[in-house]
């Protein structure tokens, strides 16, 4: 049996000239191509979870006692609580004792490359990621996380001239103490919901971003999770602080090998923005689906929210969803400031037998604050396929504006779309917009892009970009393109 | 160039065609006029292969070569092009990525190279000038929001832009102004030439007024009854057809 890592990541494909001409000319594998495991020396825990194991865990990434503490706190509430079933997915009891808490590479991770095993630098490669500065192009810094673990952050000499903090969480909790006690579980709380109370006792690693006052971070910030191991849950944690007037553009890419068994991926991410700060945060979910049975895959059930704390700050949240068995997921944004703005652009594709539940919550608790929430549904195969959406307007938002489309495309069918948008308006001086639709893709739309010459596939791939248009253009540059071709590989040969 | 032969073609069992012969050699420009129901638009949509009619017996073959039972894109990569009467729209795909996206498939088709984005761009801007079309007009969505007449320009540039052997226009001067109707004609008369040929389906002479076929044919309850000069056009804006019916 090959071992396990889990890498973080990012895959980037550059030199692309016109991101709106480059796609359909590219013939892609239909296979998913980064099914490949790692084969690397590693220190793993025996399946299990009890206090002993967080303790243990919490050694090992020598933490504080406060730390443990916290973690123990969540978990104990974790014990308390039941697993979430309101969600339209339908999936096998999961065993929490049968799954290993923590796997990493046996190699102690160390600031310089060389120190990496050549194995896991090879599967970055393969991931089409370098973690050599050299060979990348400027402008994108990566942590890669390899399992439990983070391997390398590159850039971090030149982001910190800037006074930008971007390392993995472990090392945060090393250097910067004060701003993770600060911080951590501020947006969301380790009792808020299963998935995050389990994160919370825990979570081994992920990424740590800081931007101080002022600082337009000088490129794109990046994390690639990749889960190696087998039977191994990955909890990663996220937390970005944007301070007065700062920028960030985070980019988060995931994969993982193709196994026949499911396993669980439950990270929490945590977004806290000041006075006139901005962050945007995209997200390309390409995690293994399942096989054509459904058997397989990655359950994905993620926690994350930003807290627009600070009067005119911004999130913005963009996610591509292809990947995944069944996917749990509601970005959302916490209004508080005033003319605060929360964002929330999606596009979720399921196939075979994958199951999405995913959408957004706003909450609207400052004056004038504004939320915008654009959601692109595809369903193929016997892809499920629900947005579920919450706008929440709070007594004191004065002024208070929401617009909601939430639009859906069905190929085939055996699929199904959902919508369930909740509406709770508490001032009366709020504006609410709600659209939504459900089409499929007409087979009129198909016959003329064929009569033209274009293949099926490429058909399909057409009217499916075209639909998810308005979403794309809200990535950055790079990961648009990554977006289209992942969406064009994704429905290939799903009509016919 | 086409050969259609004894076709009979039905759509959920109802039989349209029932029986059609129809032959179109390169360098010709015919007509088929007839009453609504008559089997006009099946008969394009036939040609072009669209899969929600079914060919029940007879043949269409292009230079020789039968297409009856080939795909919808490869028929129209042999040089079957349809101008549609109702063009759909394709939100978010915009008109410039489309337009390459099939003329670089006939390109390859015809084992020629991709054409660039640079010369696209300049040959389309030419097009679009001579259909009194802004450059804007790449940018917008195919067929989305555009007018009626806007709609058949776009059929008329990609027409002009794709340059195949034989031009079906499924009733493309209906519902135009007459400066739309004399623009659309000058596209067509600007494509055609002594290579390829042209299918016009319409109900009305006026298209006729700047496009001059070289036969005319009036089609009756799915067969073409009756084919020969203009003159048989202006007995139909005359008498209509009942006469063909005695």
């Amino acid at each position: 049996m090959l071992q396990g890592l889990v890498v973080v990541v990012l895959v980037f494909q550059h030199n692309m000239v016109d991101k709106n001409q480059q796609v359909i000319d590219k013939t892609i594998d239909q296979e998913y191509k980064y099914g490949f495991s790692t084969d690397v020396d590693q220190t793993k825990f025996e399946p299990g979870l009890d206090e002993e194991v967080i303790a243990k865990l919490s050694k090992i990434k020598e933490e504080p006692k406060w730390l443990l503490d916290w973690r123990l706190k969540a978990f104990r509430k974790w014990k308390k609580m039941s697993e979430p079933t309101w969600a339209k997915v339908d999936y096998e009891p999961i065993d929490y004792q049968a799954l290993s808490y923590y796997a990493a590479p046996k190699q102690k991770k160390n600031n310089s490359l060389d120190d990496v095993d050549p194995e896991i630098l090879e599967t970055y490669n393969k991931l089409g990621i370098s973690l050599d500065e050299q060979k990348r192009l400027e402008g994108v810094a990566v942590d890669a996380v390899f399992d439990s673990v983070s391997i390398a952050t590159t850039f971090k000499d030149e982001l910190a001239k800037h006074g930008v903090i971007f390392c993995s969480f472990s090392e945060a909790v090393k250097d910067y103490p004060d701003l993770i006690k600060k911080y951590l579980g501020s947006v969301i709380p380790a009792n808020d919901n299963y998935f995050a109370a389990l994160n919370s006792a825990v979570f081994s690693d992920g990424s740590f971003v800081y931007i101080p006052k002022g600082v337009r971070c000088p490129m794109e910030l990046s994390t690639y999770f990749r889960i190696n191991a087998t039977n191994t849950g990955q909890f990663e944690r996220t937390l970005i602080i944007a301070d007065e007037g700062s920028y960030v553009s985070y980019l988060e890419g995931c994969t993982a090998p193709m196994r026949d068994e499911n396993q669980l991926h439950a990270a929490c991410v945590e977004l806290v923005a000041h006075k006139d700060a901005t962050i945007k945060y995209s997200t390309i979910q390409n995690w293994y689906s399942g096989d054509m049975e459904g058997k397989g895959g990655i359950y994905n059930f993620v926690t994350k929210r930003g807290n627009c704390l600070g009067d005119n700050s911004k999130i913005s949240w963009t996610q591509v969803e292809t990947g995944s068995a069944v996917t749990w997921k509601y970005p959302s944004v916490i209004m508080r400031g005033d003319n605060s703005v929360g964002e929330f652009y999606s596009v979720a594709v399921t196939k075979n037998k994958q199951q999405a539940d995913t959408g957004t919550k706003m909450i609207h608790i400052g004056k004038n604050t504004k939320s915008t929430i654009i959601t692109k549904g595809i369903s193929a195969g016997e892809g499920q396929n629900t947005y579920r959406g919450g706008v929440k307007i709070l007594k004191d938002a004065e002024n208070a504006q929401n617009f909601s489309q939430c639009d859906s495309i069905l190929i085939g069918d055996k699929c199904g779309a959902h919508t369930f948008p909740y509406i709770d308006v508490k001032n009366p001086s709020a504006k609410m917009e709600h659209e939504a639709t459900t089409s499929s893709i007409g087979e009129d739309q198909l016959f003329y892009c064929n009569q033209r010459g274009i293949k099926l596939d490429d058909a399909v791939s057409m009217i499916v970009n075209g639909f998810c248009k308005e979403v794309f253009e809200e990535l950055p540059m790079e990961f648009a393109v990554e977006a289209k071709q992942l969406i064009e590989v994704t429905l290939e040969n799903s009509v016919g | 160039m086409i050969k259609i032969d004894r076709l009979k073609a039905s759509i959920d069992d109802k039989e349209i065609l029932k029986g059609i012969d129809l032959e179109i050699p390169a360098g010709e420009v015919h007509v088929i006029m007839g009453r609504n129901g008559s089997g006009k638009s099946t008969l394009a949509n036939v040609i072009a292969g669209n899969e929600a009619y079914e060919v029940d017996s007879g043949s269409i073959a292009m230079n020789n070569n039968d297409i009856t039972e080939m795909s919808i894109e490869n028929r129209a990569l042999e040089g079957i092009f349809l101008c549609f009467q109702y063009p759909v729209a394709i939100p978010g795909v915009g008109m410039a990525y489309f337009l390459r996206s099939a003329l670089n498939a006939h390109r390859k088709h015809q084992g020629k190279d991709e054409m660039d984005a640079l010369e696209f761009l300049n040959n389309a801007k030419k097009i679009l000038s001579e259909l009194g079309l802004d450059d804007s007009f790449l940018k917008r969505s195919i067929n989305d929001g555009f007018s009626g007449g806007e709609k058949k320009k776009s059929e008329i540039l990609q027409l002009l832009t794709i340059n195949p052997k034989l031009a079906v226009l499924d009733e493309t001067d209906s519902g135009l102004d007459v400066d739309a109707l004399r623009t659309v004609a000058k596209g067509v008369n600007k494509f055609k030439n002594e290579n390829n040929s042209v299918l016009i389906i319409t109900h009305y002479q006026r298209l006729l007024d700047y496009i001059k076929p070289d036969v005319v044919h009036l089609m009756i309850d799915g067969k073409i009854v009756k084919s020969g000069d203009m003159s048989l056009v202006e007995k139909v804006e005359k008498d209509g057809y009942s006469w063909l019916e005695n």
